[in-house]
């Protein structure tokens, strides 16, 4: 079997950055000194007067952005997402969400994936802290194709985006060739019928692999990317639900308040269907190898596959 | 100024402060302490300073103003109403549940609101953005943002100010109302955030002291601003709070709490009659 080429999506995101610059002169950057880690260093390589460092401020740095925002730039203003959605929440939620300004948050180092930093770094409340926000779109990419083709969406569109990357490096899975990208569409990756299983990040790489095992077992498993955890494909959710009547959330997150509750509450109120969360389980991570630490918590194609197949009976 | 300039700086002030009594009175609640103490720079920047067009309000070419100190709103809706930007008559519905003269300024529904402000410490921080992009597009507008001596407290602030300083940013006038009271006591009792020149010095702001109920002193303060390279100006000023309503005046009971009716028409006499000897000089 050939090498499959990985990619960390932080590193898409700065490769998107550039593209984009070179297309829109009103696209600038705002880093809070880790443009290194976040892969703006590559836009601030190719556009250093569209590159503004705010420091370790972030709360001034999101605050700032709104404000340039309003003169018709438009900034991708980038931290960890522990910083970018945690310490700055309010200024989020106040001085971009509140006026819907158009600004976009790239967040880079989501979830467990950050590994050896550990709990203090690893970030599984953001989707929650910015689905609570109204109008705040939410992307989560899956692989390089997706993340680069997600920044170039968020430019387009205009509001508040909340984008989240990661620091590991993942499978590039989608042919980019063939591929199109809309914010609030998912992506039926493997059809299936016994149970659907919703992924995001990098975790639809592992639900695709286990979707490969479940198959050899006898389970017809339908694999589902849902990128956008706001606003929810609901089409698309309740579609599943309602023909494969199982459904299991995968995400690199808390199982409180993300991608795992949105289905809920769609299901819920809409499709009654028991469902199964895959997920961090309330608690906090710790320092270790991204690749272990993500098969400690069941982050795994081998977790899902063995949810799946208790949740069938199989 | 000529006299006359200041004659009609001082009469809009105090329509800016029967605006401020109209709106708190209507609503039955907001801020009229800090928004009479900034009564006078709000007049003087929406009647004299800004480069701005009621007609317009979304104007390209507009100086922007940030309300950091978004609590008193009513100040900033009594400017705008009287600088034409809509009718005086709507002040009375602040807060009301079908008015757009919200809580707190809301950009998207109060014309000539640059910025939906009200979590301290963020206004500051907007304005610096605004400033930075206004000097990557190469536009000549200026920034102002105001800014209450209570809100200082916010590490953001200071965040600001070091990244306007960092970033050279002279198209930024940052207005501190120094009335030194808040909400639990004094600035004193609450926390000390003196000596607040030195520390704005300190961060590399260029910073003037002056009297905040006084136009020529403002006229002086704001020119010198705009001719300071290289860095923000920082204008501190010396105000009263709830100056021009005699009860109100250094009292921190009011600085969020309504006139009622008794009160209210005790302060509207005192302001028609500095009204009436404003007209008759």
């Amino acid at each position: 079997m050939a090498e499959v080429k990985k990619v960390a999506t932080r590193a898409s995101y700065g490769a998107a950055l550039v593209e984009l610059g070179q297309l829109h002169d009103d696209l600038i950057v705002f880093d809070a000194d880790l443009s290194n880690a976040t892969k703006t260093d590559t836009f601030r390589k190719a556009f250093p007067q569209r590159h503004f460092n705010c420091g370790i401020a972030e709360a001034n740095m999101m605050a700032a952005a709104a404000g340039a925002s309003t003169m018709g730039l438009v900034p991708f203003v980038s931290s960890f997402a522990m910083f970018a959605a945690g310490r700055a929440f309010e200024q989020v939620r106040n001085s971009i969400g509140y006026p819907h300004l158009n600004v976009k948050i790239g967040a880079t180092h989501g979830g467990l994936s950050v590994g050896e930093d550990g709990a203090s770094h690893q970030c599984c409340e953001d989707f929650a802290l910015m689905r609570s926000i109204p109008g705040m779109v939410i992307l989560s990419p899956a692989d390089d194709v997706e993340a680069r083709a997600a920044v170039k969406a968020a430019y387009a569109y205009k509001g508040p985006v909340y984008l989240r990357f990661g620091r590991f490096a993942v499978p590039v899975f989608h042919d980019e060739t063939n591929f199109t990208f809309a914010i609030g569409k998912g992506e039926v990756l493997q059809d299936g019928s016994d149970v659907a299983i919703i992924a995001n990040g990098l975790l639809v790489n592992e639900a695709i692999e286990a979707g490969r095992a479940l198959k050899e077992a006898g389970v017809s498993a339908r694999v589902i990317n849902l990128c956008t955890i706001k606003p929810l494909d609901e089409e698309l959710v309740l579609k599943a639900a309602r023909e494969c009547g199982r459904v299991i959330t995968c995400e690199e997150h808390s199982v409180v308040g993300g991608l795992g509750e949105a289905v809920c509450s769609l299901l819920s109120e809409r499709c009654p269907t028991p469902v199964r969360r895959i997920g961090v389980n309330d608690e906090f991570g710790h320092s270790g190898p991204a690749a272990a630490i993500l098969k400690q918590f069941g982050l795994s194609a081998e977790h899902i596959a063995e949810v799946a197949r208790d949740f069938c009976g199989k | 100024m000529t006299p006359k300039e200041k004659q009609q700086l001082e009469l809009a002030a105090c329509k800016v402060r029967m605006g401020i009594i109209e709106g708190t009175h209507g609503a039955k609640a907001g801020h009229p302490g800090g928004s009479l103490s900034a009564a006078d720079v709000f007049t003087y920047l929406y009647f004299k300073e800004l480069n701005i067009d009621p007609k317009d309000p979304k104007w390209e070419g507009r100086d922007r103003f940030v309300l950091s100190k978004g609590h008193t709103a009513p100040g900033l809706y009594g400017a705008l109403a009287n600088r034409g930007f809509f009718p005086v008559e709507d002040l009375p519905t602040l807060r009301h549940i079908d008015s757009y003269l919200q809580g707190h300024p809301n950009m998207h529904t109060v014309p000539g609101v640059d910025m939906s402000t009200g979590s301290l410490g963020q206004g500051i921080s907007v304005a610096a953005g605004m400033a930075l992009a206004a000097k990557h597009q190469g536009r000549t507008c200026r920034v102002y943002t105001l800014l209450g001596d209570g809100e200082i407290a916010e590490g953001e602030v200071w965040e600001a100010l070091m990244f306007a300083h960092h970033y050279q940013l002279d198209n930024l006038c940052v207005i501190l109302d120094n009335n030194g009271l808040q909400i639990d006591g004094s600035n004193k009792e609450v926390m000390d955030s003196s000596p607040i020149p030195e520390k704005f010095r300190a961060f590399g702001l260029e910073v003037v002291e002056i009297d905040g109920h006084d136009f020529d002193a403002m006229e002086t303060a704001f020119a010198h601003a705009r001719e300071v390279k290289g860095t923000p100006t920082a204008i501190i000023l010396h105000t009263i709070k709830g100056k021009g309503v005699s009860y109100m005046e250094g009292q921190v009971g009011w600085h969020g709490k309504a006139p009622n009716d008794e009160e209210y028409q005790i302060a509207m006499a005192e302001l028609r009659a500095r009204l009436a000897e404003l007209e008759a000089m």
